[in-house]
């Protein structure tokens, strides 16, 4: 009986506190897949790398440094479910293994609170997980309900692949790894022209303007439109799916223009194709749904449901 | 009044001989490797939508323009995607450099309000974005999830240790609010 792989699941920020369907759809894949995912009891913020890494790159090593302590100290490694976070914890863990300076100054502040960054583990992305730990047969074996005939447009995001040569996941100008665990699920890949564009949310720019991170993402609909759509996208990044998700409720504001198209974490993704009910994971609770006060398009998704939810969260 | 009136041309005596080095040791080591290819800026989904150019924002670094630089409120539209990065033929790493940039400006008291806004909720409450209303809760108890997540939203603790971290590198003073 091989080893099972067991992770520390850093959860962030927007997983937890905004689209917990993500956590929970997760916890069903990995273990459908026979991972462990484990708590990280008192994990903070990655912290943010656009914004932190943009303030004071110290105090952003530092806190993302004191993550990674905790599964140091479970001699675990590392996943997540976040782009940003992987950015965060990947990049800050690197960055530590290789500059002596950095890593002075930043157990010079873990000191404080008597923590010591050791480079003991490694830090992956869910997207790892399923690529090169899980692997793309026992997810293919997995599929019970498979989206055939679904139209599915992709948006990788940009930190699980970026810096490419630094990161060496995979060919950012021409990536395969997101789409073929995707394409497991049996849908429909549908190509369109600004694919690997960011969705504008990063770097702080959200924070700071969100009518011009909404343009980002406009960009990318309308590109997904002249193809003639989709009817679902699929991201790796929360923070993706909320500006995917959510931004569509803001561009009817900012821009007057309205679109409407499901979108889904790759793990919610594959919770469904694995046979998992909606309400098993909350797939309904995604922002814009609660906000506009409607569903899924479960007849394009063919998916059948009993009954809809009510909002929990309104504007 | 003809354009070459309007421009305000730069004048040498205010260059800052300083600045390329605070950048090189700021997480930009690279940015003197640059030749002024623009491959960045043509590669950049932020320069297509606002007036922020990766390329002149290099170009007036190395020339030690760095008041008129760390002051652009341009320097904040970049969404670190790191096309540029994985273009560049130089290795300049161009989303490092601007990082670095803005590090130099949030150093010299150029932060926008928001984003300091953003930096003091991780120190009240460990997380960027808190668990801060009791219908969050509700929505992660209608996936079947406890209310609280095991994250720093549970203990405490986790945010005296950032409130320490925080003092340690002087960034709780950077982000305080200013005394008017």
């Amino acid at each position: 009986m091989p080893k099972k792989h067991r992770f520390m699941h850093f959860l962030g920020c927007i997983i937890p506190h905004r689209y917990p369907s993500i956590q929970k759809a997760a916890e069903l894949v990995f273990e459908d897949l026979g991972m462990d995912l484990l708590d990280m009891e008192g994990a903070t913020c990655c912290p943010a790398p656009g914004v932190f890494g943009s303030f004071d790159r110290v105090t952003w090593a530092s806190i993302a440094a004191r993550n990674v302590t905790i599964a140091e100290q479970a001699n675990a490694n590392v996943t997540t479910g976040c782009n940003g976070c992987f950015a965060s914890l990947w990049d800050a863990d690197y960055e530590l293994k290789h500059d002596e300076e950095l890593r002075k100054a930043v157990n010079e502040s873990l000191a404080e609170i008597g923590r010591e960054f050791k480079g003991t583990i490694e830090v992956t992305h869910y997207v790892d997980a399923l690529y090169s730990y899980a692997g793309l047969d026992a997810i293919k074996k997995r599929v019970t309900r498979p989206f055939t005939g679904v139209r599915m447009a992709l948006h990788p995001g940009c930190h699980w692949m970026r810096p490419k040569n630094i990161k060496k996941k995979d060919d950012s100008e021409r990536p395969h790894i997101f789409r073929d665990i995707c394409e497991a699920a049996g849908a429909e890949y549908v190509p369109y022209k600004d694919e690997l564009i960011c969705c504008g949310a990063g770097g702080a720019v959200r924070t700071a303007d969100v009518k011009t991170a909404l343009d980002f993402t406009k960009q990318k609909f309308d590109s997904l439109e002249a193809v003639g759509g989709a009817d679902i996208i699929v991201t790796p990044c929360p923070f993706c799916e909320l500006q995917l998700d959510l931004g569509q409720v803001e561009i009817q504001k900012h821009f007057e223009a309205e679109y409407h198209y499901d979108i889904m974490h790759v793990v919610e993704l594959l919770a469904l194709a694995f046979g998992h009910e909606p309400e098993e994971f909350g797939l309904t609770t995604h922002l814009q749904y609660q906000m506009r006060k409607n569903e899924p398009n479960w007849e394009q998704l063919g998916i059948e449901v009993k009954k809809a939810d009510d909002a929990t969260v309104t504007e | 009044m003809t354009s070459a009136e309007q421009e305000d041309f730069h004048l040498i005596d205010e260059v800052d001989t300083e600045f390329v080095d605070m950048i090189k040791n700021t997480g930009g080591p690279n940015i003197q490797s640059c030749y002024q290819c623009g491959t960045c800026s043509g590669s950049c989904p932020a320069g297509s939508r606002t007036n922020y150019l990766v390329r002149g924002i290099i170009r007036k670094a190395l020339l030690g323009l760095k008041e008129e630089v760390i002051s652009g409120q341009e320097l904040w539209f970049c969404t670190t995607c790191y096309t540029c990065t994985d273009r560049c033929p130089q290795d300049v790493k161009p989303t490092d450099v601007i990082k670095a940039i803005r590090n130099v400006a949030v150093a010299e008291g150029y932060m926008l309000e928001p984003h300091q806004k953003v930096a003091q909720k991780v120190l009240e409450a460990g997380h960027a974005v808190p668990l801060d209303k009791e219908s969050w809760e509700k929505l992660r108890e209608k996936v079947g999830l406890p209310p609280v997540p095991p994250n720093a939203s549970s203990h405490p603790e986790a945010i005296e240790d950032i409130k320490k971290i925080a003092k340690k590198t002087g960034f709780d003073k950077l982000v305080a609010d200013k005394e008017e």
